[in-house]
């Protein structure tokens, strides 16, 4: 009975977890014109829509070049912030810590809104810079984290045994310790990747209407037509964005580099 | 290996000698008010196995830790084969080192973490290659050279650690309590390997532990340390039986610390009067440490006391109660209460003992004065 009443509340919790995303993907093979559930049959007319439709080209363009950019420069500063943070005891280090974090805490509508009016005061209204910007800002605690994590995960005697062996400070950065940070480096930037293509609160106040990205390319979508196309965009997010975690988790150990699974 | 000459805490040169492999001269680490080492200095002779002993926070990490180069003296010199180290960076100190947790690379196999400190030297691969194979052979590391560090059980990284210090054929060859992390019947065997590689190297080798057993069993000579003071620098052998201090007395093995009583001598018999107790007299006069009329403390190791044969009488033959034994398998460690003495250790051979004097019962026991060591009881 324990057994029966502990896979009831698996099941339970597991169909709670993923039962929207199951109708949005299941709407996404309705053969009519209409966002049914349950579905009236199975087609991929609308995922051939999907795909060809010109605003979703342009989107996931738009979406690749801020991902690309806002994630990379985010893993650049973050480390950086990491390494200050693990490295120095300084005055206003707790500060410093509460800024990066802050993002976790600040509603990204509040985010968006800022930048949009700071966007206006700087004349950088819905470019592609003013959304870079705001993504950065949105994904840092993420790769702060992830970088922060690997280094704290380095034994400090790592470095004091390489320069026991004979490698001045720069080769135990170049040789022991960048090499171990890497793939926490990798995995921020990875999580940050898919956060920022995924965004859309902020996004839809800092993006324009030639520099929408995807979910902000589905949310106009959806305010005109209502047919599944938008589904079947979002099955599309959906795999490609599990495909990434899966190669980053085989190939880099993304539970290790993100302190979920310490070994 | 090397008989160096018997040197008493304090009394050493501290001037380097030529041959010598480590001076340390009058090296002092302040933390902030608190000594870490206070004004230690040690000669180190060439090939020789010398261990930092002492209770942790003792400053032999501290001392080692300099010796390094990671630690900086607060005052001092450190000396290496006749050259000034003190201000030298680490990695200009050509000093191999064996970490407590091994601080083996894990992102590079057994191959590459052993050729680490060849190639930071920019020798030639071939080089490398010979000598690594090398130190793995003289670790009995092969067949592990492509596994990743992660892969090996801790008596494997703890060999890999050691061939990754001792291929860089270094000066010296810095250990950092590097059995500690081992179970016990590795460690033992890791202890018999530790003696081999000095053997086969000749490396001069300093040994950080706080266990008194690896100590004696592997050093030429032991510096125990206390509070960043040197207590006694001296051979395994010595320090047992003549340790310099109560600290070193009852820091090396067990040993029975008497009240303090008063040195007499009566008819050419030397005699130590305890106020508590009867005299205990000395078999002939004590060579070290007595004086008519001085105030000593006489220490016993248990297995200089003895359970009185049925019927025996003397002057040294005390009676007092069991309060318990401690049966070790080979022998057992009976704790007997006796009254002006007070708890006092004997040490038997097998469990006899055991049946023959239940907890509680009576007890003669018979000293044997001739071993005692005699400190003065002001210490």
């Amino acid at each position: 009975m324990r057994s029966f009443a502990f896979w009831s509340l698996v099941v339970a919790l597991l169909t709670y977890m993923t039962l929207p995303t199951i109708v949005v993907l299941m709407t996404s093979v309705n053969p009519t014109e209409i966002l049914a559930f349950p579905p009236q049959g199975v087609s991929f007319d609308w995922y051939a829509k999907a795909v060809s439709y010109p605003d979703f080209q342009l989107a996931f363009k738009n979406g690749l070049i801020v991902t690309a950019c806002a994630s990379t420069l985010a893993l650049i500063v973050g480390s950086a912030f990491a390494w200050l943070i693990h490295h120095y005891e300084f005055r206003g280090r707790g500060l410093l810590e509460g800024v990066l974090w802050s993002p976790l805490i600040i509603p990204h509508f509040t985010l968006g809104f800022g930048f949009l009016l700071l966007g206006g005061a700087f004349r950088l209204q819905q470019g592609y810079v003013m959304i870079v910007l705001a993504h950065m800002v949105l994904v840092m605690p993420f790769v702060t984290r992830a970088v922060h994590v690997s280094l704290a995960n380095i034994d400090p005697a790592l470095a004091r045994a390489a320069a026991n062996l004979g490698a001045s400070p720069w080769q135990v950065l170049t040789r022991i310790t960048l090499p171990l940070v890497v793939p926490g480096m990798a995995g921020g930037w990875l999580i940050a990747a898919v956060l920022s293509l995924t965004e859309f609160t902020a996004s839809l106040y800092v993006t324009g209407s030639r520099t929408q990205t995807l979910p902000v390319a589905m949310y106009n979508y959806i305010r005109e037509y209502a047919d599944p196309t938008v589904s079947a965009i979002s099955a599309l997010l959906i795999i490609a964005t599990t495909l990434i975690m899966l190669v980053a988790d085989r190939t880099i150990g993304l539970r290790r580099v993100l302190a979920i699974d310490t070994h | 290996m090397t008989a160096t000459p018997t040197q008493q805490a304090n009394t050493f040169n501290p001037s380097p000698e030529a041959g010598s492999a480590v001076d340390i001269v009058r090296v002092r680490k302040d933390f902030g008010a608190a000594v870490g080492v206070a004004d230690v200095s040690l000669t180190i002779a060439k090939g020789e196995f010398v261990t930092l002993l002492g209770p942790s926070g003792c400053g032999k990490s501290t001392l080692l830790g300099m010796i390094a180069g990671f630690v900086t003296p607060t005052a001092g010199r450190i000396v290496v084969d006749g050259a000034d180290i003190t201000g030298l960076e680490p990695y200009r100190r050509d000093i191999g080192m064996v970490f407590q947790s091994y601080a083996l690379f894990p992102h590079m196999n057994v191959r590459d973490n052993i050729a680490f400190g060849l190639k930071m030297r920019k020798l030639p691969a071939a080089q490398v290659e010979q000598e690594v194979a090398r130190a793995i052979a003289m670790m009995k590391l092969d067949g592990f050279e492509n596994r990743r560090v992660r892969q090996l059980s801790g008596g494997q990284q703890q060999r890999v650690a050691l061939a990754r210090a001792i291929v860089i054929r270094p000066k010296v060859l810095l250990l950092d309590e590097p059995l500690s992390a081992l179970d016990k019947n590795l460690r033992a065997q890791m202890q018999v390997e530790l003696s081999e590689l000095h053997r086969k190297t000749g490396l001069t080798t300093i040994f950080v532990t706080h266990d008194q057993g690896e100590a004696l069993s592997l050093s030429d000579r032991i510096v125990v340390m206390n509070k960043g003071s040197v207590q006694q620098v001296a051979t395994p052998i010595e320090l047992y039986r003549q340790p310099a201090n109560g600290f070193v007395a009852s820091f090396i093995g067990e040993i029975n610390a008497l009240p303090p009583g008063r040195c007499e001598v009566k008819d050419g018999i030397a005699s130590l009067v305890l106020p508590g107790a009867g005299p205990l007299v000395f078999p002939a006069m004590p060579a070290a440490g007595f004086a008519p009329g001085r105030q000593v403390r006489a220490f016993l190791r248990p297995e200089h006391v003895r359970p009185a044969a049925p019927g025996e009488a003397g002057p040294n033959i005390v009676t007092g109660k069991v309060d318990a034994h401690i049966y070790q398998g080979s022998h057992t460690i009976t704790r007997v209460v006796v009254e002006g003495i007070g708890l006092v250790e004997t040490r038997v051979t097998g469990s006899d003992i055991v049946a023959g004097a239940p907890v509680g019962a009576p007890l003669a026991l018979a000293f044997d004065l001739g071993e005692a060591v005699l400190l003065d009881a002001s210490e």
